[in-house]
């Protein structure tokens, strides 16, 4: 059985992010980009299901720029056996996104499609579902375990107010959620191996997708801030403060 | 120009999230109808039909609609979506599984987490965890959207709508639903809660998170807690708030040993008053609290609890 893995370059998650003056966006010139941690963990996941025997091979594909390569190379790194990259630099949205995976699903034939739940630059938390729609597959999405076996998934689910399990026949799509595992540290010896695997540079014309975005961006500003308040000396005045400043209790 | 609202319901009502999701619904300025899909939920469906500004609902009323699997539910979606300019479902577990699916279909964008309507096709949303907000047109003929319910004042109870049953899509037989593990808690739902009172590393192990407990029985309060607590175990998953967790809005946040990281205050921010309480008085989470208290928070909040119950019985 082969796994597809998704991934994304996105800016770290460590770096404050900066609107830039004239609205445009945020300004990601010069600023670390890692991969999206979602995704980190969706390759983590596809790793372990090779190691358990689960699964024969597993694929990272990232859509975008030139520099993904790097990305796919830490998913390498990670565990995963090759790498697609699909190459573009126009603006990628998930609906596109979607697309150019089910294409390269078409040609791979993948039993399994693992993907972060979101990324942490648009905060959409829609390619997973897309694809599976496109697909016609079964989806489990905000993932906390996964068991494969005899063609079906059981996947335990994040959901509002506690968890849910359910039963996906394969092939079907998973989206990861925070506590489905710890991504490992790649090590050096790893990170030099990754550089001799196999990574395919494919474009969105080749694969016959059309990736043109659906929304345009008409500005993007910084958010309403929220001025500090005041220091209170203790309990008895900050009970004073909600009760009559605040009259919130 | 009409909108569907994917009603969020447990088949006897809906829950608080459809009221909200409606409010942002009639900011469209068409007729507002909504859907009710799930097994044995007319009770829901008189529920929607009650909401101000709701002019049809309409039930898909099936067994396989009980569980809200993304599958059956996108498919009943999209078996009555002709016709309708907007699809909202509200921004929660349920609404963000089933919404791409729909959209996918449609070969339609998504919309994710609106926080305002500009017009018909414009919509303010956060990105990078709420450190920047976008607004987005769209140029697509059916707008699908999900709405982050806590910047939608809910809309009120007082409509008289007429309930029409649809006929239920067909059922995806490669899912089926095994089990759902409900998280004990005694106190009022996170995202609709008016107090929240949340707790994080600080508080050092999972029994020593108990001393929130009296505090927020006190104040009738929802129980939080940040990343940090939950992935150090001293509370359960979907207590998180934060980017990955929850999003809430309550009138009083109160931050108990949180220091403050951007992925939890974006989950926050939106409070209308905050609390911090944190003995390091360099904590980022000061820096956006309206009321600060440096102090360990192992005396304070002892202390805190103690004060509302004089205050309440004097």
């Amino acid at each position: 059985m082969k796994i597809i893995t998704a991934v994304k370059r996105v800016v770290d998650y460590n770096v404050s992010v900066r609107v830039k003056s004239d609205q445009s966006g945020v300004d990601i010139a010069n600023v670390k980009m890692s991969m999206n941690p979602f995704d980190e963990i969706a390759v983590e996941e596809a790793t372990r299901l090779r190691e358990k025997g689960q699964a024969t091979e597993v694929i990272a594909v990232s859509c975008g720029v030139l520099q993904s390569q790097e990305t796919l190379r830490t998913a390498l790194a990670i565990g995963a056996d090759r790498a697609v990259l699909v190459q573009t630099d126009a603006e990628l949205q998930p609906l596109a996104v979607a697309k150019l995976l089910k294409a390269v699903v078409d040609k791979e034939q993948p039993q399994l499609v693992i993907l972060g739940k979101q990324a942490i630059d648009d905060d959409a938390n829609q390619t997973g579902q897309m694809l599976a729609a496109l697909l016609d597959w079964p989806q489990a999405t905000f993932a906390s375990k996964v068991e494969i076996a005899d063609g079906v998934a059981t996947v335990t689910r994040e959901v509002d107010g506690g968890a849910e399990t359910v039963r996906l026949v394969l092939p079907a799509i998973v989206t990861t959620d925070l506590r489905l595992n710890e991504p490992r540290y790649v090590t050096l010896p790893n990170i030099m191996k990754a550089k001799k695997k196999p990574l395919e540079v494919l474009t969105p014309e080749a694969l016959g997708v059309d990736p043109a975005p659906r929304l345009q961006t008409v500005r993007v500003v910084e958010p309403a801030a929220r001025k500090a308040g005041v220091k209170v000396a203790d309990v008895a005045a900050l009970v004073d403060k909600l009760k009559n400043e605040a009259k919130v209790i | 120009m009409t909108t569907l609202v994917i009603a969020e319901h447990d088949h006897g009502a809906i829950k608080s999230a459809t009221l909200n999701t409606v409010a942002a619904a009639r900011l469209l300025g068409g007729p507002v109808h909504v859907l009710v899909a799930g097994f044995n939920a007319r009770g829901a469906a008189d529920a929607a039909a009650a909401v101000e500004g709701v002019e049809k609902v309409l039930l898909a009323d099936a067994a396989h609609l009980g569980d809200f699997l993304a599958e059956n539910v996108s498919a009943q979606v999209l078996a009555v979506a002709a016709g309708y300019s907007h699809l909202l479902f509200a921004a929660t577990a349920n609404g963000k599984n089933v919404a791409p699916r729909v959209a996918a279909k449609l070969d339609v964008a998504q919309i994710s987490e609106i926080i305002s309507v500009e017009s018909a096709d414009t919509f303010a949303r956060p990105i990078y965890a709420g450190n920047a907000i976008a607004t987005v047109r769209s140029t697509d003929a059916v707008k699908v959207i999900t709405v982050r319910t806590t910047a939608f004042d809910a809309a009120a109870v007082g409509g008289n709508a007429v309930v029409e049953v649809v006929a239920p899509a067909a059922a995806s037989d490669k899912v089926s639903f095994v089990s759902r593990e409900v998280s004990k808690n005694e106190r009022p739902e996170l995202t609709s809660a008016r107090t929240v009172v949340s707790g994080g590393r600080g508080l050092g192990s999972a029994e020593n998170f108990k001393i929130l407990d009296p505090l927020a029985e006190k104040l009738g309060a929802a129980l939080g807690a940040s990343r940090a607590a939950v992935d150090a175990g001293y509370a359960p998953n979907d207590w998180q708030v934060g980017q990955t967790g929850k999003i809430v809005a309550p009138q009083l946040y109160i931050a108990v040993g949180i220091s403050g990281a951007i992925q939890h205050l974006a989950g926050m921010k939106d409070a209308k008053v905050i609390v911090a309480i944190n003995k390091d008085a360099e904590a980022p989470i000061f820096g956006m609290a309206d009321y600060a208290l440096a102090n360990d928070l192992f005396k304070a909040v002892p202390e805190l609890t103690a004060a509302l119950r004089q205050k309440n019985s004097s």
